[in-house]
């Protein structure tokens, strides 16, 4: 399934055509099209074992796929290994740092590893661990260091050299509220026009927050992808109102049943469907005033992600681990 | 001049990585403080044996025990801190991917190649250190407390031979650890490593109280070539794709069957099908091989003839004019035919080439190539003495050998290139095929050779050893 559809003049930052892979006769991802371009977050969601992280392993040129292919800003990945990967910030799904290792020396480690000077690694090592907050841990051994650390020191590694592309598997889990937040500003601060984001994640919230495009994966396949706004109109429908009044029911049930799909109804309140709720409301609205029904209440009822997630999943038959 | 860039980077990247678990190692009080003893004092421990031992021995006499003990002991000193090179090792491939530190590492722009080479490089950095440290405290303490004075050339051999032994520990251990998933399973696939390298320091040692100290050139080249085959195999086996690709350490006994039954099978729908693809596979695949082994062959030849003049047979033994009455039972007493039917001769041709295969798989081939070697040793020992007395060959080989051989020493190089295949895929390319999955398929593709070709053969071989070659060789002589 093709992700997002071409932008014209505007070449795709991470680009997979017919992406799969085996592990022997185990199918862990299966011929998947993605597109991202320059300045877009993109949210990978799916039940555990959907084949997400070896979707940002493919991606990253960390495993080699079965069939198919994937670009790096136009280049290829299995002929430039190295070159794209240098391209490219990487949040593991485990953070995997050095336990008798200090935060310093981890992240000039790393930057050595990506070509930096040692004036650029003292600078960004600097502004990174003031950043997330690791300023005064920095002389700690990272194996003293909370789960929430060490997560927000391997996002500032993948972040060191100043990728343009940056893949997250799970970026947010296992912090306290208040690090999650810290860490969900700081990706929406990585933003720009210069840059493509792909985040697995299983907090849709955070998704939904960050992302401007989602692709659902199940059972190794994208199953659904597009805008929020697209996914929401595609798999739930037309967007529900909900209308909360005092008055005559039979007014009320004659102007919306003519004109509207009603999904529930009971005295004093209603719920139905609305191709533009925008345009449509005010007009109802104005309509029950003239008809002398009071109107306590009208808006379009919120459909989250979540809501999308479980139908998509749902109607798949997934969402069990595999 | 760009590769010599290349390789620069190379070298520069494989530092940053051995940098960084060589700081880790000084780190761990784990691995420091064996290698402190054994640098400072085991050598101490040594010297005070040493001198021990001497004053002992020289009350007896014994003067060449302790001539042959000085050296035996700085070879002991040298090898137990390269010793812990193999937990090291196995610690730092092994470890690493079972701590999970592994994929961060991955993501970066070294290359495979690299990170192989920095892991190596750490792992041998501190227990060589020791070694060599161990080793000139040793001499040092030795030349002052017994004014000892080595040849020169026999510490270069120790220092040679430890850092070739390290290096094959080392190389062994990438192989173990690029297998499994923890610790645990590479200190249990660590016998493999560990076996060999205990029986390499006994016949060490008795080259040692042999005094034969020119033969440890052929040991530290032979450990050398070792060392680069199980390197090669380290180096195709850790890669991304290997080490991310299994999560778990389980034996997939249905998986590996059907591979092998696959790979067995392959495009043969009816017997006579498998038997034309066998007959095509060996045609196509075992050329290089068969040549090769045929070359071995041909030297056995010579060996055996060569013997014949230095430990000719007595020559009423070959005197074929008297033959006659018994005639099968006496070829049978001078090794030429099987004496015990036709059967004994079938299960003894199978049973060399299955022994050859199972000692070739554990030695890289060599042992059963020198296995298939024994025979035509013994025949040209034959074709030596024979010659030697006179003796017209041609009619020897026609009537007493060719009839059955001209179908025995085809399966043998078939049975031997089939042998050789299974070697060099497991040390070379692996198509991005796992080894144990490379093994499989090419245990399968020895089966096939041998089930296909080698053994009907033999069976066709065997019966006209018994029933055919004694009458030709009647009418012969």
């Amino acid at each position: 399934m093709k992700l997002v559809k071409g932008r014209a003049g505007i070449r795709p930052l991470i680009e997979a055509k017919g992406l799969s892979k085996y592990f022997d006769d185990f199918l862990a991802v299966d011929r998947i099209d993605l597109e991202v371009y320059p300045g877009e977050i993109l949210a990978l969601l799916g039940p555990n074992g959907a084949g997400k992280t070896t979707t940002i392993r493919l991606l990253a040129s960390i495993l080699k796929p079965s069939t198919g292919w994937t670009k790096i800003d136009g280049v290829d990945v299995l002929s430039h290994p190295a070159e794209t990967r240098a391209k490219m910030g990487i949040l593991t799904e485990h953070h995997g740092l050095y336990s008798r290792m200090r935060a310093i020396e981890y992240l000039a480690f790393f930057g050595e590893a990506y070509g930096l000077s040692r004036e650029v690694i003292s600078v960004n090592t600097e502004r990174l661990l003031k950043q997330y907050g690791l300023e005064e841990v920095s002389g700690k051994r990272l194996g003293e260091y909370s789960k929430g650390m060490r997560q927000k020191l391997a996002l500032a590694r993948a972040l060191l050299h100043d990728p343009s592309i940056v893949l997250l598997d799970e970026p947010t889990s296992a912090m306290d509220p208040a690090s999650a937040k810290q860490v969900r500003e700081s990706i929406r601060g990585l933003k720009s026009s210069s840059r493509a984001i792909i985040i697995c994640t299983h907090n849709l919230n955070e998704a939904e927050y960050l992302s401007d495009k989602i692709a659902i994966m199940s059972d190794g396949k994208i199953i659904s992808s597009g805008t929020f706004s697209e996914l929401r109109r595609k798999l739930l429908g037309k967007p529900v109102v909900e209308l909360r009044y005092k008055g005559s029911d039979q007014l009320v049930k004659n102007l919306i049943h003519e004109s509207y799909d009603v999904s529930y109804w009971e005295p004093g309140f209603v719920l139905f469907r609305s191709e533009n709720p925008d345009a449509d409301n005010p007009r109802i609205l104005d309509q029950l005033y003239q008809a002398g029904v009071v109107v306590l209440s009208i808006a379009e009822k919120s459909r989250s992600l979540e809501e999308i997630y479980l139908q998509v999943v749902h109607d798949n038959g997934s969402g069990q681990n595999r | 001049m760009k590769d010599w860039k290349k390789f620069q980077l190379t070298l520069t990247h494989s530092w940053i990585i051995a940098r960084r678990e060589i700081k880790d190692q000084l780190r761990d009080w784990r691995i420091t403080t064996p290698i402190i003893l054994l640098t400072l004092f085991f050598p101490l421990l040594m010297n005070f044996t040493a001198r021990e031992a001497i004053d002992f021995v020289n009350k007896y006499g014994a003067y060449l025990i302790a001539d042959r003990l000085l050296p035996f002991l700085m070879m002991v000193v040298g090898f137990f801190p390269i010793s812990i090179s193999l937990v090291i090792a196995l610690e730092s491939f092994a470890g690493e991917r079972e701590r999970q530190t592994l994929e961060p590492l991955l993501a970066t722009p070294f290359t495979d190649g690299e990170l192989y080479l920095g892991k190596t490089t750490a792992s041998l950095f501190m227990p060589l250190g020791a070694a060599y440290l161990g080793t000139l405290v040793y001499l040092t303490a030795l030349t002052q407390m017994l004014n000892w004075d080595p040849p020169s050339i026999l510490i270069v051999q120790m220092f040679l031979l430890t850092t070739v032994q390290a290096f094959v520990m080392v190389s062994g251990a990438v192989v173990v650890s690029s297998q499994v998933t923890s610790v645990r399973g590479a200190n249990l696939l660590a016998s493999f490593i560990i076996v060999p390298m205990s029986q390499l320091v006994i016949g060490e040692s008795l080259i040692m109280f042999w005094g034969q100290y020119d033969v440890l050139w052929w040991l530290i080249f032979g450990l050398f070539i070792l060392g680069l085959v199980l390197g090669r195999m380290g180096l195709h086996s850790f890669n991304r794709e290997n080490l991310l690709g299994r999560e778990l350490d389980v034996l997939n006994l249905r998986w590996a069957g059907r591979t092998f039954w696959q790979a067995f099978r392959k495009d043969g729908d009816t017997l006579l099908n498998w038997q034309r693809s066998v007959l095509k596979s060996v045609f196509r695949d075992l050329k290089l091989p068969a040549l090769i082994v045929s070359g071995f062959l041909c030297a056995a030849v010579a060996i055996g003839i060569n013997y014949a003049k230095k430990y000719p047979l007595p020559a009423d033994l070959l005197d074929f004019d008297t033959l006659g009455t018994g005639f099968e039972k006496q070829l049978a007493s001078i090794g030429l035919v099987g004496g015990q039917g036709w059967l004994w001769v079938l299960w003894n041709n199978t049973r060399a080439v299955l022994f050859s295969f199972i000692a070739g798989i554990f030695s890289f081939g060599s042992a059963g190539i020198l296995l298939l070697m024994a025979p035509l040793a013994i025949l040209g020992y034959f074709i030596g003495n024979i010659s030697m007395l006179g003796q017209p060959v041609l009619p020897f080989l026609a009537g007493m050998v060719l009839p059955h051989a001209v179908l025995e020493i085809p399966a043998i190089i078939i049975g031997g290139a089939a042998l050789l295949k299974i070697v060099i895929a497991g040390i070379g390319q692996t198509d991005g095929r796992t080894i144990g999955e490379t093994w499989i398929i090419e245990l399968a593709g020895w089966a096939r050779v041998f089930l296909g070709i080698i053994i009907p053969l033999v069976i066709v071989a065997a019966a006209v050893e018994i029933y055919i070659t004694p009458k030709i060789a009647l009418m012969i002589f």
